[in-house]
């Protein structure tokens, strides 16, 4: 038990990005949204996570800029601290700690020093009831400090961020839960609240979802249940206030949002729709559909160049001028991940569905989706309630040459339509096309499907409700004009009318195991012959997988309450042990059978050897709930652990989802220690964009620092010899309009060619010359008069001698030498 | 901002044959030409030079004509009865027929009276040719005799009296000049070598045999009679390798196609059949009679029937260049080139390249679909092809706006929707769909029919329809319930494996404790 603790469960990327709204910063650069329990700042323009800021211990809700400092950013998250960050650098700057669950997080230019938070009422901990206070931030330099000083604003708030907003330069802030509306004035500290009635003659619901505050103008719009958007005025006033109603949403209004200068009005919802309102003609709209997924939330740039829009299906649109221009998509998980996990082993990424009708290849170890392939091919229609296709069932074969995926509408077998499709590799646009589709492939839906193994046959196996298995076959026959081979079913088979629950082939193909019901049943794939059956009462066999290489005898089932093992040499039961097996999954590149088993509300793991009495790892409650999906990935280089407990990590990793759709892995020390040194080396950033100038000029620039700091790094001086051409080749090629005075570039281009020289003698001298070259730039004035005796040895040195005659001493003396040479030359063409 | 995607119309199998390569070969004929000629055309045959005249025997005329010329080059009439079996010599120049009255005549193509009279059957020579040497004639006629003859002389070389039956079939061995072959009423085929004075091999057709013919290798023979045709091997010493019914009617003659050795048959069932290699028929030509004589041309290049109505029918091949030409003198408007006109320009280095978007190209109904106008859409589908139209009204009810779609349409656009209906409700591949559709249908107006008698009737109609398909579908239902006992009484049995006893349980929770 005690060798266990190093390997620990961790969570792998995939975190929700859409959770709150992000912000964008003063000069439209950086993205900054809360993920999980960090927060990550994202380029706008490359689309690429320049940092992420790790410090909270929960998720984070919120993220705000701070009022007196634009490059700093205050997050608060439901550990009950706030932080603030400089998100260029990335670097925690201090951590309040307010003791509740923060749910959002409010800031106000006039209200420097203070934050607006929402809370729970400390009255019913449960968490039913909701207050805003305002926080004073005490300024004493300690990092970590108290923030004691709470003062109540508004009681019975919404907890949602979106029903709370700052108006008019932080003169009052509005506020909307149910059916009530309330502005508090901090002037006149006093509250006005207003009400609607729940639905009129019209059937209207009208409870609000959602305020903006415009920033220039005393008007409130507040979104509502219905798609309608009021715009709320005079309602400083208790009796005389006014509102005027737009309804061009035709479901709840999620996000709402002024632009800086109060001229236009964005609004969201479940259409993915975003329409941009002009505040002066009241009738003009712009719309921008088809955003993909519905909007979580809006945000706007200071300068209101640029807004991005959350979307619920974990992506962040940037749209500057009315277009899109960048996307940021997170791993998108839906309620429940229908396709099994698989890994594409061309690009290495986890494949399972995405978007509703798409398929994603998300890469686990740079946390982001790589692409996402369309397989309903149909426009999707965002609107509650409808019944779409969603892709159910998807396979991948050995090589990743052939996809097979299911795709499937409705649930009721009157009204159920589905399809299966192949879709081959097309190694010439490096992704997957349509080859064959075969719509209702069987009479009822698809229980479990796999593709043989096997190298010489593409054949395919569905399992599905109407009592039977189908083997599909790629046409081998290309001769009548048809360019294509295509799928056609070969075989179709069935046992005593019971209903087939999974299907497996063995590792070399050469045998198909289907499970009906408590029967599993043997085939051989090349003459569909039944060859034995194996039965073990009680319980429906669930999960059917082969054993691997040396294990390759044995065939495992689970049952609802056992995991079963049979040998198939003897076709006998070799051992059972009763345990409620959620998933069970084979390591592709060694013997080892994950299992999770469902205890007691917890889920507990196991890996074990069919052919071993002992499991190898045991680990009690790694989640709370079920595990729905797991995954062996294959690693880029393996571990080398040869501790009992985690030899099983070595080869592949073992990522899992949980009930709540968090996708986590396993993890030894020596893997924590690794990526912690890996992290510091990242830090290195280039956020300055490459242009013909910069690589004249920035570069000649950071020279020149790394000069007068006299570090020059081993990589900057390698780093100096290809770019050394390009900066000539871009002295040749750019217009002389835009090219520095000459004077500059006289310096850059001599020296280019001064270092390729250098650097083109022998690359093996280079680290140790930098070792001293420290030194020898403190007292290199010294070395400029003693320079010529030492001169004329070496050049008789290098005639007449031969090279290991050289005592170390002189050696270092040459090097020193050359060096100083060099220094000499370029102090020349520098003056 | 992804574009609209549009409409996914689904592209159904065909049903019926397979269309294969030969099918589209010998499609790609032209319109048939109609020559009329005197009598019923009992003979064609094509000359082995180019530029492959054939000779038409009809009535009492034998007639030449060009390959591409409808009046004939020159026409043979000196025939007091009917002529028979008008064929070629292997060189060209010389012609040789029987006719009616028993006396076989030779002509020179260039010339028109006869150059010689074989003069010796007493009645009707159905058949004549040359033998491959070119010196020789041998003659079938209806005394039951069959006879050769001397060119040079015109004497009688010998005579045989083997069949019982009239002969009307013969073929001669194009590599030995001594070799041919009759076919005979008697039912049977016999071949003939001149050098032993007698036949060598006698083969039973079975029916009274109309035609024979050799394949160019010579080992295989083909002889029509009846409604079958048989394919015997020589070399096997005359077994017969298949035997082929696809006619409905006598098969009156045979032929074969130059490339890749096709067989075709013609019928009195009007039909022309082409058969592959493996003897499958592959295509099939129809006529407008029954059809006594068939040729083709060298290369295939032109396929001559000749029916019992006097009606010559030639096909000529359709070629690309026709094609090419029909095209050009069409071709209005501006050349492809301008359309290309800088398309494939590839911008040099320093270009500033400014992209425009294409304009996505959407049909009509997907225009409107694009804009929630979902009634519109289902009228603009419904003119267009039915594929599309279910495509549609899949959408639409993907989207939950069928019933939208489909109520508040007048008299007229609820009567072109039934007529869809009634048209397509019982295939099997769109019936689900049509009877959730007839379903709404029936559920939106069934209050205001009564007003629309041109509804009621229609949707009377419909009820019609389904009812027999419902009668229809358990009919084929009760067939399947026979089969499947039938199939079940043959499958053996299998019986499931017992569970043994002993069993190795292993409780890793409590191990590990």
């Amino acid at each position: 038990m005690v060798e266990q603790t190093d390997i620990r469960v961790v969570r792998c990327g995939g975190s929700k990005i859409c959770f709150s709204t992000p912000i964008l910063t003063n000069d439209s650069r950086f993205l900054i949204c809360a993920s999980g329990d960090s927060v990550k700042v994202f380029s706008t323009r490359t689309e690429e996570c320049v940092h992420v800021l790790h410090g909270h211990a929960n998720q984070v809700t919120g993220v705000a800029l701070n009022p007196a400092n634009h490059l700093q950013v205050y997050s608060c998250s439901l550990d009950g601290t706030v932080r603030l960050w400089d998100f260029i650098d990335g670097i925690l700057i201090k951590t309040f700690t307010v003791g509740y669950k923060i749910s959002s997080i409010y800031v106000s230019n006039k209200h420097i020093g203070v934050i607006f938070i929402i809370l729970p009422m400390q009255s019913n901990e449960n968490g039913e009831h909701f207050q805003l206070v305002a926080v004073r931030l005490p300024s004493a330099l300690e990092q970590e400090l108290e923030a004691r000083e709470l003062s109540a604003v508004l009681s019975d708030v919404s907890p949602v961020p979106a029903c709370t907003a700052f108006g008019q330069g932080g003169d009052y802030i509005a506020s909307a839960k149910g059916l009530q509306l309330c502005v508090y004035f901090f002037r006149k500290q006093k509250t006005y609240r207003f009400k609607l009635k729940a639905t009129d003659k019209k059937g209207a619901r009208n409870a609000f979802t959602c305020v903006a505050c415009h920033p220039k103008d005393d008007c409130i719009a507040t979104g509502h249940q219905d798609g309608k958007i009021r715009l709320w005025r005079n309602f400083n006033q208790k009796k005389e206030y006014t509102y005027s109603t737009q309804h061009w949403h035709h479901n709840a209004v999620s996000a709402l949002c002024f632009s800086p200068e109060g001229m236009h009005l964005l609004s969201g919802g479940v259409e993915s729709v975003l329409v941009q309102w002009h505040c002066k003609e009241v009738n003009k709209k712009n719309f921008l559909p088809r955003l993909g997924g519905a909007i979580a939330h809006i945000c706007v740039s200071p300068d209101g160049q640029m807004y991005s829009t959350s979307h619920t299906n974990n992506k962040i649109t940037i749209i500057s001028s009315f277009r899109v221009s960048a996307v940021i998509q997170g791993l998108v998980k839906g309620g429940s991940v229908q396709t099994d996990l698989m890994i594409d082993p061309r690009t290495k990424a986890l494949v399972l569905n995405g978007k509703p009708g798409h398929l994603q290849f998300y890469s686990l170890e740079r946390d982001k989706q790589l692409y996402s392939l369309d397989i309903v091919q149909q426009e999707y229609i965002y609107q509650a309630g409808l019944d779409q296709f969603e892709v159910v069932k998807a396979a991948l074969d050995g090589t990743a040459s052939w996809l097979a995926t299911v795709e499937q509408r409705g649930s009721k077998i009157s009204s159920l339509e589905f399809s299966l499709k192949l879709w081959s590799f097309n190694e010439k646009a490096q992704s997957f096309e349509l080859n064959t589709t075969i719509t209702a492939p069987h009479q009822n839906m698809i229980t479990a499907m796999c593709f043989s193994p096997a190298m010489d046959t593409t054949m395919l196996v569905t399992v599905a409700k109407d009592d039977q298995f189908k083997v599909w076959l790629l046409g081998s026959d290309l001769d009548e004009q048809k360019k294509q081979a295509s799928w056609s079913c070969e075989h179709l088979g069935s046992y005593h009318g019971l209903q087939p629950t999974n299907c497996c082939f063995s590792g070399d193909g050469s045998l198909l195991a289907v499970s009906f019901a408590e029967v599993v049943t043997l085939w051989s794939p090349d003459t569909w012959e039944l060859l034995t059956t194996l039965c073990q009462p009680p319980g429906t066999i669930e999960d059917l997988c082969f054993g691997r290489l040396s294990c390759s005898k044995y065939l495992l089932g689970t049952t609802t309450k056992n995991l079963l093992c049979w040998n198939l040499l003897t076709c006998a039961l070799e051992w059972s042990t009763s345990m409620d097996v959620c998933v069970l999954r084979t390591d592709p590149l060694s013997e080892n059978v994950a299992a999770f088993c469902h205890n007691s509300g917890k889920t507990d793991l196991f890996v074990f050897r069919p052919s071993e009495p002992r499991p190898l790892f045991t680990q009690k409650a790694v989640c709370v709930g079920r595990v729905q999906r797991c995954i062996f990935v294959p690693r880029e280089d393996p571990l080398d652990s040869c501790d009992e407990w985690s030899q099983w990590l070595n080869r592949s990793r073992l990522h899992f989802l949980t009930e709540q759709m968090e996708l986590l892995t396993f993890s030894t020390r020596a893997e924590d220690e690794r990526i912690l040194n890996s992290r510091k080396e990242l830090l290195v950033d280039d956020s300055v964009a490459m242009t013909p100038f910069y690589l004249l000029l920035g570069k000649h620039r950071q020279q020149q620092q790394e000069k007068q700091t006299s570090v020059p790094s081993q990589a900057a001086d390698r780093a100096q010899l290809p770019q050394g051409c390009v900066a000539i080749r871009e002295l040749l090629h750019t217009p002389a309009h835009v090219l520095p005075p000459a004077s500059f570039l006289c310096s850059v281009f001599l020296n280019s060619l001064l270092i390729s020289n250098t650097g083109g003698r022998d690359e093996k001298e280079l680290p140790e010359q930098e070792v001293d070259s420290e030194k020898e730039e403190v007292d290199s004035e010294e070395e400029m008069e003693m320079n010529n005796g030492p001169q004329g040895v070496r050049t008789q040195g290098s005639v007449g001698e031969a090279p290991p005659s050289l005592s170390r001493a002189e050696e270092k003396e040459l090097r020193r030498l050359r060096k100083t040479d060099f220094s000499w030359v370029t102090s020349l063409t520098s003056s | 901002m992804a574009s609209f995607k549009p409409t996914k119309v689904q592209t159904y199998p065909k049903l019926g044959e397979k269309v294969t390569e030969d099918a589209l070969y010998w499609k790609n004929y032209k319109a048939p030409v109609q020559i009329k000629e005197f009598g019923a055309v009992t003979r064609i045959e094509f000359s082995p030079l180019p530029p492959h005249n054939y000779v038409v025997t009809a009535s009492t005329r034998i007639q030449v004509y060009g390959p591409h010329s409808q009046e004939p080059l020159r026409s043979f009439t000196r025939f007091r009865d009917t002529a028979y079996g008008g064929s070629f010599r292997s060189d060209g120049k010389l012609l040789v027929a029987g006719s009616e009255e028993g006396i076989i005549r030779l002509f020179d193509i260039s010339g028109r009276v006869a150059l010689r009279q074989f003069a010796g059957h007493s009645k009707a020579v159905h058949v004549a040719s040359f033998l491959s040497d070119g010196f020789r004639v041998v003659s079938g006629s209806d005394d039951l005799s069959c006879r050769m003859w001397d060119v040079a002389s015109s004497t009688e070389l010998s005579s045989y009296t083997e069949h019982t039956d009239y002969i009307r079939a013969a073929a001669i061995s194009r590599l030995n000049p001594d070799l041919f072959i009759t076919g005979s009423y008697d039912h049977t085929v016999k071949v003939f070598d001149a050098r032993l004075g007698g036949s060598v091999m006698t083969l039973q057709h079975g029916h009274p045999v109309e035609s024979v013919l050799l394949y160019p290798s010579e080992a295989l023979l083909v002889s029509t009679g009846g409604r079958y045709v048989k394919v015997w091997d020589l070399l096997k010493g005359g077994q017969q390798l298949v035997s082929l019914k696809n006619h409905h009617k006598t098969v009156t003659c045979a032929c074969l196609s130059t490339t890749d050795n096709r067989l075709l048959t013609g019928s009195l069932d009007r039909h022309v059949k082409v058969y592959n290699s493996s003897y499958k028929v592959v295509h099939s030509f129809d006529y407008a009679a029954s059809i006594l004589s068939l040729a083709v041309a060298p290369e295939d290049e032109v396929v001559a029937v000749g029916m019992t109505n006097g009606v010559l029918s030639v096909r000529h091949r359709k070629h690309s260049e026709d094609k090419q030409e029909t095209v050009g003198r069409k071709r209005r408007g501006p050349a492809y080139r301008m359309f290309v006109k800088g398309k494939n320009y590839v911008p040099k280095q320093d270009d500033f390249v400014v992209s425009k978007t294409i304009k996505q190209h959407l049909q009509k109904y997907d225009k409107q679909l694009k804009s929630f106008q979902v009634s519109k859409a289902l009228d603009t589908a419904l003119q267009v092809n039915p594929d599309v139209t279910i495509a549609v009204m899949m959408e639409l009810n993907r989207r939950g706006t069928l019933r939208n779609a489909l109520a508040g349409r007048d008299e007229k656009s609820l009567t072109t929707l039934l007529q869809f209906l009634l048209k397509h409700i019982t295939d099997s591949r769109f019936s689900r769909l049509l009877m959730m559709v007839a379903d709404i249908i029936i559920e939106l107006y069934y209050q205001v029919i009564p007003q629309a008698p041109i509804v009621e009737r229609l949707l009377q109609r419909l009820m019609e329809v389904l009812g027999r398909e419902a009668e229809l579908q358990q009919e084929l239902l009760q067939v399947l319930g026979v089969l499947d006992t039938l199939f079940a009484s043959l499958t053996p049995r299998k019986e499931v494996m017992v569970p043994r006893e002993e069993r190795v349980t292993r409780n890793w929770l409590l191990e590990r404790k």
